[in-house]
């Protein structure tokens, strides 16, 4: 059996240098998930052929000592698109969709040398923040199997923290990308909005959806983001910015940085043994050469309801193009028009939350309730983005918990779609504001269960959220502790 | 409005062409009226001469020149199809019109 490291980075290296071979990787990450994954369900679907066929042309390419992600095995979100992979988005209404053409990120990670082993289950159209939205059962958390991974980007998460694969893809709305990250003790990065293309993932709410990597080091999300960055003229929402350098942007020193701590939102509904690390890993901030700041985010308070308006609206005009027309499911149309046909598809394609969420959205765009409701909530929105710019004059970065609690057992939420909700409570706002954010491990509860850290900086300056969850991973050993499922050998 | 009967769930089904059960009109009925009244909140923030954000990019990308290029071919987006024909080139739909 060849020992596989366990960072891109040093993978990067090994095949570089020619220690290993990118087919040797890629063999030893699918065996590990036929091991492994039975238990998780993070995966669902692998796809050898393509990924081995992918690795050989790695090994083959005069490219290979300076391919960035030369020969590192990827996962991606089941929204994303790539050609020749299942791409359900984790609904029955996609079950058996194979995208004709590739998102734009997986051709720049594959023009990298990054190879796709598999796509990674979620919740469906990624609305949830457990993973038991998926329409292909939940996903179990690694530190604790009868607990949830967070979501929508479960898999992909508790992939990565089972060291199935050393990087993997998720997109973040709400917290989709961070609070699955922190729940399963890992690095998770939102990047600005604009900075990464959207073309190729299946749309949820298109002003706030954004594609990042979830990883084992901070340096693996920013060298993944060196590759995915970048203007797209597919999409006209990405920017049209100076991109790169966010590996090279790492000092691994807190020194200068001037760390934000909204106080007050830090308290009520909070788990004490988050509130607990939280403190410590301020401390360490401070110790490392950073000056904490209070500031304040007065509309923070609006951030879920705000959310939750703008995103279902988003979500019930971008799902309106499920029809059972062009692909996907098509319920039995017998005896029915065409209007039966739209019914009856949606009907029994969506699962429950996809249904409440666009009920909700219909509901706030509709006549008489647009103002009160879809305006409001824009005008809101304003409100807590001049709260950050003010922030910003005070702080470089905002520090809070990224999840008010650690994972919780499966089924705990399922009934309350409200409770449901607050567990986003704390990354919603960088969605709304248009902000980087990342999640850095700063923790285990008593029960052994991870917490993490949340670092937001300015809109488009993406480098120092990544420069200061760096160096806070490197004051602290938390990115090392691992649940047992990852240390597990596995037969070759 | 902040309760749901039936009857507004109906009709909001319709709007969004959703078929749903007894069980979830009765189920979202509850469950709307819950996160409506959540949501109802943000009457209280200030919001008088705020102009709403509806995207947080500082500019949009240029236009592009309005030219013919390559893209989908038809037979290839055709197959993603549940019920296409490929000798004429269309998507094929229950009847439109009674």
């Amino acid at each position: 059996m060849i020992e596989v490291p366990q960072s891109a980075e040093a993978i990067r290296g090994a095949v570089a240098s020619g220690d290993l071979s990118a087919v040797e990787v890629c063999r030893s990450a699918l065996a590990r998930i036929e091991a492994l994954d039975g238990s998780l369900n993070a995966f669902l679907s692998t796809h050898s052929e393509r990924a081995l066929a992918r690795a050989a042309a790695v090994d083959a390419s005069p490219d290979r000592k300076t391919l960035p992600l030369a020969g590192v095995p990827i996962a991606l979100k089941d929204n994303i698109c790539a050609r020749g992979t299942r791409t359900t988005a984790s609904s029955r209404i996609l079950e058996t969709y194979e995208p004709p053409y590739d998102a734009t990120v997986v051709e720049r990670l594959e023009a990298a040398g990054a190879v796709v082993v598999g796509k990674t289950n979620c919740d469906e159209f990624a609305m949830g923040s457990s993973t038991e939205n998926s329409a292909f059962g939940p996903t179990r958390n690694p530190w604790a199997l009868d607990r949830i991974p967070g979501g929508s980007s479960g898999g992909s998460a508790a992939a990565v923290a089972a060291r199935l694969v050393p990087l993997a893809f998720g997109s973040d709305t709400g917290g989709s990308i961070r609070q699955p990250a922190a729940l399963c003790g890992i690095v998770g990065f939102k990047p600005s909005y604009g900075r990464v293309s959207r073309y190729g993932l299946i749309a949820f709410a298109s002003s706030l959806d954004q594609i990042g990597p979830l990883s084992t080091t901070v340096a693996d999300s920013a060298r993944a983001l060196d590759v995915i960055a970048g203007h797209d003229s597919r999409d006209q929402t990405s920017a049209i910015a100076p991109t790169g350098g966010f590996h090279r942007a790492l000092t691994g020193s807190f020194s200068g940085l001037r760390v934000g701590v909204p106080r007050g939102l830090v308290g009520d509904g909070v788990d004490p043994a988050v509130l607990g690390c939280f403190e410590r890993a301020l401390e360490v901030c401070r110790d490392g050469g950073a000056e904490l700041v209070d500031v304040e985010l007065p509309h923070f308070a609006y951030a879920i309801p705000v959310y939750y308006l703008i995103a279902t609206a988003e979500a019930s005009s971008n799902l309106a193009r499920y029809d059972g027309v062009r692909y996907g499911f098509r319920a039995d149309t017998a005896g029915g028009g065409l209007t039966d046909m739209y019914e009856r598809t949606r009907g029994g394609g969506f699962g429950l939350e996809v249904k409440r969420r666009i009920m909700l959205g219909t509901y706030v765009l509709s006549a008489g309730y647009y103002d009160a409701y879809y305006l409001k909530a824009q005008q809101v929105r304003t409100l807590i983005r001049r709260d950050y710019d003010r922030a910003f004059e005070r702080a470089d970065v905002i520090a809070l918990p990224t999840s008010p609690t650690p994972a919780f057992p499966l089924g705990e939420r399922t009934a309350d779609p409200l409770s449901m909700y607050l567990a986003d409570v704390f990354t919603v706002g960088a969605n709304l504001a248009g902000l980087p954010a990342i999640t850095v491990p700063c923790g285990l509860t008593a029960d052994r269960l991870p917490v993490g850290l949340q670092l937001t900086s300015r809109a488009m300056d993406d480098a120092t959220a990544l420069r200061a969850g760096d160096a806070y991973e490197r004051a602290t050993l938390w990115s090392r502790q691992l649940p047992a499922i990852a240390t597990s050998s596995t037969p070759r | 409005m902040s309760t749901f009967t039936r009857a507004d769930v109906e009709r909001l089904a319709h709007l969004a062409r959703l078929e749903l059960s007894r069980e979830e009109q009765d189920l979202f009925a509850r469950q709307l009226s819950g996160i409506l009244a959540y949501a109802e909140q943000v009457q209280r923030a200030d919001t008088s001469g705020v102009d709403p954000t509806a995207s947080t990019l500082a500019t949009t990308g240029p236009m592009r020149e309005d030219e013919v290029a390559p893209s989908l071919e038809r037979d290839v987006a055709l197959r993603s199809a549940p019920a296409a024909s490929e000798e004429t080139g269309l998507y094929k739909v229950p009847r439109v019109l009674g």
